[in-house]
């Protein structure tokens, strides 16, 4: 069974430019490998900069380089950090993150599995998400995080993704029937350059 | 006071009372912060009437991280004798896009660009 939320886009025709990563999450547990989330995300940002030459001549080439590096490395980041703090391990299925590079914008494709219940509560997140204002909705995020001292996450990834990096965001939740125990869930990011 | 690792360097300045944050902090979740939150309430305590954060050479800071600082400042935004300030810079893009929305939680905090 395959369900679509947001603006996930099928149909995105093939790059050239791309490059993938896959991590298998059980061979390490989570707080050894956490800064491998920050080490590849530095890994496909400064990999994609190179395409975005920069002169010291001209400032503004300078200063998109700087941007488009920055963007990619928060952005992969945040999919990481989400993608293997909900990863469930019991699925064969790996982590894996995909960046494509279009005239106008970059691709961002994270895979990985959830358990079913992570996947439903996931599910009613991204409805709220997708039907509120994201500005609003992240004060009152914060918000509720700050009266809430045990709240362990902070839900802030994707709606800053959304209102700081004007991202379009959309998600494949597919179950297969060799792991009915889990969702796999593909995460698309356009970021526009 | 002082927290260092290989990745950042978060330390407090009592004379200008300002926290200097550095490097790189994308820690896992609220768990891992707290060493850094503790840091912010021991300053807090103190009662100084400004508290500077300088964030100038802070090249990345996580969704979690951005929690962190964003519940510090509603913590202590009802404190009428407490002023805060930010210092950003212009060549670290997050800071750019991410730093308004402090002020949206406390239209009285300074923003200082360079």
């Amino acid at each position: 069974m395959v369900q679509i939320f947001g603006d996930y886009d099928d149909k995105i025709p093939f790059s050239d430019e791309f490059l993938i990563l896959g991590f298998s999450p059980a061979s390490l547990p989570l707080k050894q490998r956490w800064r491998n989330n920050g080490l590849s995300a530095d890994f496909l940002a400064d990999y994609l900069a190179t395409f975005f030459p920069a002169n010291d001549s001209e400032p503004a080439s300078l200063r998109k380089q700087a941007e488009v590096r920055n963007a990619v490395s928060y952005i992969a980041n945040e999919l990481l950090e989400n993608a293997m703090k909900f990863n469930d391990d019991s699925s064969a299925t790996p982590v894996s993150i995909k960046l494509q590079l279009y005239p106008d914008q970059i691709v961002f494709h994270i895979t990985n599995s959830v358990s079913l219940q992570n996947g439903e509560k996931f599910q009613a997140f991204i409805q709220k998400l997708r039907h509120s204002d994201t500005q609003e909705l992240y004060i009152r995020q914060l918000e509720e995080n700050a009266e809430n001292d045990n709240s362990t996450q902070s839900r802030l990834g994707l709606l800053t993704m959304i209102n700081d990096y004007q991202t379009k965001i959309g998600w494949k939740f597919q179950t297969l029937p060799t792991e009915s125990h889990v969702f796999i869930v593909s995460t698309m990011v356009q970021l526009a350059i | 006071m002082e927290i260092k690792t290989e990745e950042y360097t978060i330390s407090y300045n009592n004379q200008t009372t300002t926290i200097n944050c550095e490097g790189s902090l994308r820690l896992n979740g609220m768990e891992d912060y707290n060493p850094i939150v503790q840091l912010f309430e021991q300053v807090a305590g103190q009662d100084p009437a400004l508290i500077t954060f300088d964030l100038r050479r802070l090249s990345f800071l996580n969704s979690s991280g951005i929690n962190v600082l964003s519940k510090f400042i509603i913590k202590v935004r009802q404190r009428k004798n407490m002023q805060i300030v930010v210092k950003g810079s212009h060549n670290i893009p997050w800071q750019g896009k991410s730093l308004k929305n402090l002020q949206r939680l406390m239209p009285t905090l300074g923003l200082e660009w360079e």
